[in-house]
């Protein structure tokens, strides 16, 4: 089977509000799936959706991972099993030192999937590696996780914590907003480095810039709860020329 | 999170509820006259101190039990009290302590044996009203370091004792410390010399065991010009349905040039959810500063059903520094009233107040500190730290902050924060693939970082394993 995830008839909602209106969505292994659609459309939700986030209530529908329904699963067992969401809004905890956070992540993913914890070393030599490629202050590894950071800075963590974490179903929810362009070619270079053919990619975008730097292979437009166009990376250039209005019913 | 799963989550099993099998001494509940005479010759003490006591216990009996604290429990009958309890046999050698006893300290990780003693801490062990081993004594005595039980002090030091004993806490000072001052039983007594850095950790632990006790010890610790040490106290009690008093109090005396570092992990038995049970831990400690001196107080406070309890400074002579790190945990149907007192006398005097607390369950978690700025308390400063943490929205934080300034020269500044566990963070934890109790654990001790880290490192080590205990059941 080359699916890594398949969507089926999703109907979730927030609070009273219906949102997502049975999506439908494919994702295949090794490939790079944009969805991009206006304010509203049920973007976000969708990724929190696939996370187990706790302001979703799903009402019906499937999200299949590797064949397998994971719609009543624990966040934690979602994420163990190797889906990973990069936070529009990564939250501040004050505190909580980066590197042992990351650390205690790493070991319980490492845990689950049978392998020996790293030490502290081994681990801090990976991280180290890793803050250096990101382009990232060493004292990053030190300071309270998110705590004072830049919007950049947070997003280049999120990344950090993806290459540490080697996830399989990659969740990339508004990643290139509010960074400069340095930020953004940085960004892209650890989202491109993670590539493998294996693994797939969800990028949620308002804006067709992170694209120039992430090729996609498909693109989705979402809109009003529904998957209406799917198309290839051709889709992008129409998309800026003619606006969401030009798609209508796929 | 559903508030069940959050509750389960913070309900941790108290694991030092056992009892220790042994013969006591224990005296009939009341209190007259004649108990304080028998507390006092049971510990074979001169007569002065029998005065000293009979002297308090008249003075309390004018007094009234305070009310002002953000606490409710049922009224305490000081009658039904007993007011001594010792295991029978008293040893004068390790070789004559009860096994049992042994066995019991063995269980709460503090072995008293010569050859297993815990390297570099020298430690006071105190069941109910008799301190039954201090290890490391001679040791110690080369250095010319006392550190005996209270009682042995009064018989052994009698002129250190009656210079310092009452004179930073005076016996009418309030009405808990009026009645240590009357039946206290034991505690710890510790003396360094001049000039001296105490070459290891001391350590006093309290068990209450008897039924129906109250614990009433007495600390008294004096740093001598110059001289350094680092003091430290743990406690815990066995799982009952009644309440018991504990009324200690605690002196600090910290000479010229002299530092004094006072750590407290306090867990006593916090009852159950309903209210039922637990230690009511009612406590005056004070120390007090001359030129240059520092004393640092670091609490962390899990136990009891209640806790009223203010360590403070006196800082007396000029540049000398007071600090105060809290950390103190209400789950169950805990209450506590707790933070210090900063009284500024001497010029450049500074302050430092960091006082966290977190709240559980029904949980009840009030701050209360006064800083005081003296009228020549010239280029004195204080800065004030008060953070309140929410779990669940059953439990409460107060916080009350009161200074008194009589110089426009003196400097305070002052910051308090409530927050709550917000979902957003345990659900980012969880997205990273940590499970809910060990998110909720990485949040509660990142907010007591501040505070842990002035902590000797064993007893960090202890204080962040008992949190874990106490706010979440299976982890740990």
């Amino acid at each position: 089977m080359s699916n890594m995830m398949e969507i089926k008839d999703l109907q979730a909602k927030i609070g009273d509000k219906k949102i997502l209106n049975g999506l439908n969505l494919t994702l295949e292994k090794g490939k790079v799936h944009a969805i991009m659609g206006p304010n509203g459309a049920g973007k976000s939700t969708l990724s929190k959706a696939i996370v187990g986030h706790y302001d979703i209530e799903v009402l019906g529908g499937e999200i299949l991972y590797r064949g397998e329904n994971i719609v009543d699963k624990e966040p934690e067992e979602r994420a163990l099993d190797g889906i990973f969401l990069s936070f529009q809004h990564p939250v501040e905890v004050a505190g909580v030192n980066n590197a042992y956070f990351l650390r205690t992540a790493v070991n319980a993913k490492r845990r689950h999937e049978g392998k020996d914890e790293l030490n502290a070393a081994e681990f801090l030599r990976e991280m180290k590696k890793q803050v250096e490629t990101l382009g990232m202050k060493p004292d990053m590894i030190s300071r309270s996780l998110n705590e004072g950071f830049s919007g950049g800075e947070k997003k280049r963590n999120e990344i950090l914590q993806m290459q540490m974490l080697q996830p399989d179903m990659i969740v990339l929810d508004e990643i290139d907003s509010g960074l400069d362009i340095d930020a953004l070619r940085a960004v892209s270079e650890g989202i491109n480095s993670m590539k493998d053919g294996e693994r797939s990619f969800l990028v949620i975008t308002h804006y067709s810039r992170i694209l120039d730097y992430i090729k996609p292979d498909y693109i989705h437009v979402l809109k009003d709860g529904k998957i209406v166009h799917t198309g290839g990376p051709e889709l992008v250039a129409q998309l800026e020329e003619e606006g969401y209005e030009s798609l209508g019913e796929a | 999170m559903p508030q069940q799963e959050l509750d389960k989550a913070v309900s941790g099993e108290y694991a030092l509820g056992f009892e220790i099998d042994i013969e006591q001494d224990t005296v009939p509940p009341g209190l007259d006259e004649n108990t304080i005479k028998f507390i006092s010759a049971k510990k074979d003490e001169p007569k002065w101190m029998l005065e000293l006591r009979l002297k308090a216990f008249e003075k309390w009996k004018k007094m009234t039990e305070p009310s002002w604290g953000h606490l409710e429990y049922e009224p305490i009958d000081y009658q039904s009290i007993s007011y001594f309890s010792a295991p029978k046999q008293a040893p004068d050698s390790l070789d004559e302590v009860d096994p049992k006893i042994l066995e019991a300290y063995k269980k709460l990780g503090i072995p008293l044996e010569e050859q297993k003693q815990l390297q570099g801490i020298a430690v006071d062990a105190v069941i109910d009203s008799v301190s039954v081993k201090t290890t490391y004594s001679e040791e110690l005595e080369k250095h010319g370091v006392i550190f005996c039980s209270i009682s042995d002090a009064i018989r052994d030091y009698p002129e250190l004792v009656k210079k310092y004993m009452y004179s930073v806490v005076p016996v009418t000072d309030n009405f808990f410390a009026a009645l240590n001052s009357a039946v206290f039983t034991d505690g710890t007594f510790v003396y360094i010399p001049k000039g001296v850095r105490c070459p290891m950790e001391l350590s006093t632990y309290f068990r209450i065991n008897a039924l129906n006790t109250g614990q009433f010890e007495r600390t008294i610790v004096i740093a001598d010009e110059g001289s350094y040490v680092s003091y430290n106290e743990g406690c815990s009690a066995p799982t009952r349905d009644d309440n018991q008093l504990h009324a200690a109090v605690v002196e600090l005396i910290a000479l010229k040039d002299a530092e004094i570092k006072y750590s407290t992990i306090q867990n006593w038995y916090p009852g159950d959810e309903n209210g039922k049970g637990g230690i009511y831990n009612f406590v005056t400690k004070r120390g007090i500063c001359e030129e240059n001196a520092k004393i640092s107080w670091t609490q962390v406070e899990t136990g009891s059903a209640i806790t009223w309890k203010y360590p403070s400074c006196i800082l007396k002579g000029d540049n000398s520094v007071g600090e105060f790190y809290s950390v103190a945990v209400t789950t169950l149907a805990q209450q506590a009233d707790t933070g210090t007192k900063m009284i500024h006398i001497g010029k450049n005097t500074k302050s430092t107040i960091i006082s966290k607390g977190i709240s559980a369950m029904k949980g009840q978690n009030t701050y209360r500190g006064l800083v005081k700025m003296g009228a020549g308390a010239e280029g004195a400063r204080n800065y004030s730290e008060c953070d309140s943490l929410l779990i669940g929205d059953r439990c409460g934080a107060h916080t009350f902050p009161y200074l008194e300034s009589k110089d426009s020269l003196g400097q305070v500044e002052h910051e308090a924060t409530t927050s709550k566990i917000s979902d957003e963070q345990l659900f980012y934890l969880r997205q990273r693939g940590i499970n809910e109790e060990d998110a909720v654990s990485m949040i509660v001790h990142g907010f007591c970082k501040d505070v842990f880290k002035m902590l000797p490192m064993e007893y960090a080590v202890e204080a962040k394993a008992l949190l874990n205990l106490t706010l979440e059941g299976s982890v740990g």
